[in-house]
């Protein structure tokens, strides 16, 4: 265990800059979002939740695939590198990291997805504790711990290190391989620590007793699982529940293990750009094919949605579900629809068909 | 700005033309032979009203450095109001572009019948001059399309 | 709002509606969500308080197609939004009985949690028959007070006014909230350098995500299929890219409602990343109050649009370069 006193994290945030990226929550324009660090930025570890997830530093909202140069009559095709510096991701929340063990159950499984594989390879994840979790958060219903991200079974592996923020210092523990590289490389700032141990065990205790106060803490998932397909699937409490929806794509761009992406085609005016973007499922366009649409009423799209995160997924992944109750839709749905209600209607209605 | 500056920047320009004033007026200045610069491309509309604003912001994104829209004169049009409608629209855009922050030189809109040549060529040969004057366009180009 | 749901259960009940469309509690304190109701019993979960925030008129678009009549709660300013859609033939005013709904100004958590509030249990004083001034919130982490209008919308310290502008009947009481000038913030970003109002708006405009929420949410975007939607030319542009999209895809959604821009604020209300979006359709409203004359768009059903209408001696657009 380290130590590395609140004011210091600036030489810290140098140290680390100086030979890697450092991707980190920046504060611009009123909200806090994972972004490229550099000694302009406003770092803001305070906030709980940045707006959108960390998962950009893996798969990031936009990204060119290849690049078509035409010269004359001859087309060139340049692929594009993929990312081969390291780069370190400050301040990940326990549930962001199990958001990455989401994103790498689909991309890291045959096929693998080379773009996604290479961040992974490259980027260290620094996660943090969460000081103070919000009304909004419900990690501990899919068995997360916001009080320790290598806790879960299903993280194991992902954080790099874990750091505490008590009483003005950082708590600093390599948990990987990859974390003792950067603990080695940052080392002359931190300082060990003989009573970090007890600190963070109290912290962790706070941060739990806490996180059983929220409202949210005890729901319930029974019902929901890789088997409820047909009960679910098929239940008339969608067709009220969707009504409010306006369509637009703030859960899924803003949810940490939302993957669903769309390649299109960029004309430049002198060349093609190929890339891939986030896409919604709450989209008219999403999946449209030659035929048209696979969902062709808003109800079907809202309804893909919850049952991907909840039945689906678990059904092709041992049971792991693809919501990892960071609340951040909660908290930014325009409509205040979100999944917990949607959990909640079918407790409501006994899963009534 | 000296001649060899100006030999390192040659601007695009993007001149929307009415079919029936203005590209007639464009004709007539080729057939005096009044000259104008080579850096203006003129795209032929069937009235000043078709310019939609996306067209502007779409010649801005793939690179130009100004965009003129050129119609009947204001009682002239073929369609008899199109170009009113197009000034009220081009009056507001043109506003919001410099409310967010482009140059508001870059923008214009020209009234050319097709009796005047002259002033088509005398409006081309000042736009040119002012887009050298203002420089390349960075505000509004999209990042992709550079070389 | 005990008097809105007893109206709301006679009407039923008299058959005069087939169905009420209002809000319904939310689970937390703050997130009450649209709801249509069609019985007496499910209107034990209506609620009506500071959080409604919602513009219902766009719902009533759908509304209009289903059978029988639909009763809308609407907000004063929700009104204008409802008179542009009849104005435009969106929605069916027969097919409406609109009751008038007080307001008080409408809240915004995000200037709440803004405020360092977190963990939030429960909130009161956002009550309709509460006198609006003080809101209570106890949190896991301590009971704060904060002052009713630090916690408002930006759009109610602008406020249109209380009247309804069309309605049934109305219930409820309603409070000027109006304490800053609509135009204050346009005219301070027009006073700015051309580059500091560049990078004030890049800076803004980054944080887009292109989640659509402003668009969606828009009553006066209520094309069946959005440009930006369209697979068959290149404005379908789903990327976030930090050049130029952002800009694009906001000025001309601002210049598509401009004229028809109601300024009821859902843009920003929605806005998941807080972009003062409503400063591109204030700045539309200011120009063509300056140019063609003051409008309101919702005021009235018939009126002509500024921007479907004319006059022989409109200003030039050069009008702009010369303004400096």
């Amino acid at each position: 265990m380290y130590k590395i006193e609140k004011e210091n994290l600036e030489a810290l945030f140098r140290k680390i800059a100086e030979s890697q990226d450092l991707i980190l929550p920046i504060k611009k324009a009123g909200q806090t979002n994972f972004g490229l660090w550099n000694e302009e930025e406003e770092a803001d570890l305070d906030t709980l939740k940045t707006v959108k997830s960390g998962k950009d530093a893996f798969f990031p909202q936009s990204e060119t695939l290849y690049t078509v140069v035409r010269d004359g009559k001859k087309l060139t095709v340049e692929p594009e590198a993929l990312r081969n510096r390291p780069f370190v991701v400050f301040g990940m929340k326990a549930c962001d990291v199990k958001g990455v063990a989401v994103l790498d159950k689909v991309f890291l499984a045959d096929p693998v997805d080379t773009f996604y594989a290479a961040r992974r390879e490259h980027g260290t994840i620094v996660a943090m504790a969460c000081h103070e979790p919000e009304e909004s958060c419900f990690c501990k219903v899919f068995g997360t711990d916001a009080a320790d991200p290598a806790a879960d079974a299903d993280t194991k592996g992902i954080a790099d290190v874990a750091v505490w923020m008590v009483e003005g210092s950082l708590y600093w523990k390599a948990l990987t391989g990859k974390g003792e590289t950067l603990t080695e490389a940052v080392k002359e700032l931190l300082t060990p620590s003989d009573d970090g141990q007890a600190k963070v065990d109290a912290e962790k205790e706070a941060i739990r007793s806490i996180v059983e106060k929220l409202p949210y803490t005890h729901l319930s998932l029974e019902g929901w699982d890789g088997n409820a397909t047909d009960e679910k699937f098929g239940s008339s409490v969608w067709e009220t529940l969707y009504k409010p929806c306006l369509a637009c794509g703030t859960c899924t761009f803003v949810c940490p293990t939302c993957q669903c992406y769309d390649i299109k085609d960029y004309d430049t005016g002198h060349g093609v750009k190929r890339y891939r973007c986030w896409d919604s499922c709450m989209y008219s366009d999403f999946t449209m094919m030659a035929h048209g649409n696979n969902r062709t009423s808003q109800m079907q799209r809202f309804r893909q949605r919850f049952m991907h995160k909840l039945v689906y997924f678990p059904a092709n992944n041992g049971g792991m579900y693809s919501c990892v109750g960071c609340g951040r839709c909660v908290e930014k749905c325009p409509s205040s629809l979100n999944i917990v209600k949607v959990i909640k209607a079918f407790e409501k209605h006994g899963g009534e068909k | 700005m000296s001649i060899e500056a100006k030999e390192e920047f040659r601007p695009k320009i993007v001149a929307f033309c009415c079919n029936w004033c203005s590209y007639a007026g464009a004709d007539l200045a080729g057939s005096s032979r009044l000259s104008y610069p080579a850096d203006v491309k003129i795209i032929r509309v069937p009235c000043s009203c078709r310019v939609n604003p996306m067209f502007i912001l779409r010649a801005f994104e793939k690179g130009a450095d100004g965009v003129i829209m050129c119609g009947c004169h204001p009682g002239d049009c073929h369609y008899t109001t199109g170009n009113y409608y197009a000034r009220r629209r081009m009056t507001l855009l043109f506003s919001m572009l410099d409310f967010i922050g482009v140059e508001n030189g870059r923008t214009r809109v020209e009234w050319v019948s097709a009796a005047e040549g002259v002033k088509f060529s005398q409006t081309m040969n000042e736009f040119v001059e002012k887009i050298y004057s203002l420089g390349k366009n960075v505000r509004l180009e999209d990042l992709r399309c550079r070389n | 709002m005990q008097e809105l749901i007893a109206r709301a259960k006679e009407l039923l009940a008299d058959g005069t509606v087939a169905r009420v469309l209002g809000w319904k509690a939310g689970d937390l304190p703050y997130n009450p969500e649209a709801a249509y109701f069609e019985t007496a019993e499910s209107l034990d979960e209506f609620v009506y308080n500071g959080f409604c925030g919602q513009n219902l008129s766009k719902m009533m678009i759908e509304a209009s197609k289903l059978e029988g009549k639909t009763l809308v709660c609407l907000k004063p300013c929700d009104t204008y939004s409802f008179n542009q859609l009849i104005k435009e033939h969106r929605v069916d005013r027969e097919k409406a009985y609109i009751i008038g709904v007080g307001c008080k100004g409408k809240l915004d958590v995000e200037k709440i949690r803004k405020m360092g509030i977190k963990g939030i249990q429960g909130i009161s004083g956002a009550e309709l028959t509460d006198d609006c001034e003080e809101l209570h919130i106890s949190t896991i982490y301590g009971d704060k007070t904060v002052a009713y209008k630090d916690a408002m919308l930006e759009r109610c310290h602008v406020c249109k006014g209380k009247e309804h502008m069309i309605y049934d009947e109305i219930i409820g009481e309603s409070k000027d909230t109006k304490d800053a000038d609509r135009f204050a913030e346009v005219e301070r970003i027009e006073k700015m350098k051309p580059e500091e109002r560049f990078a004030f708006f890049q800076k803004e405009l980054s944080k887009c995500i292109r989640c659509n929420a402003c668009r969606n949410a828009c009553p006066a975007c209520s094309c069946r299929k959005c440009v930006f939607d369209s697979t068959k030319f290149d404005s379908a542009q789903k990327a976030n890219v930090d050049s130029f999209e952002e800009k694009m895809f906001h000025i001309i959604r601002a210049f598509h409602v401009a004229g028809r821009c109601t300024d009821c604020g859902e843009c920003s209300r929605v806005c998941p990343q807080g972009i003062p979006l409503h400063l591109f359709n204030r700045k539309f409203i200011k120009d063509i109050d300056t140019f063609y004359g003051e409008y309101q768009a919702g005021a009235d059903a018939e009126s002509k649009g500024p921007l479907t209408s004319f006059t022989f001696d409109d200003v030039e657009p050069g009008v702009v370069a010369e303004r400096g």
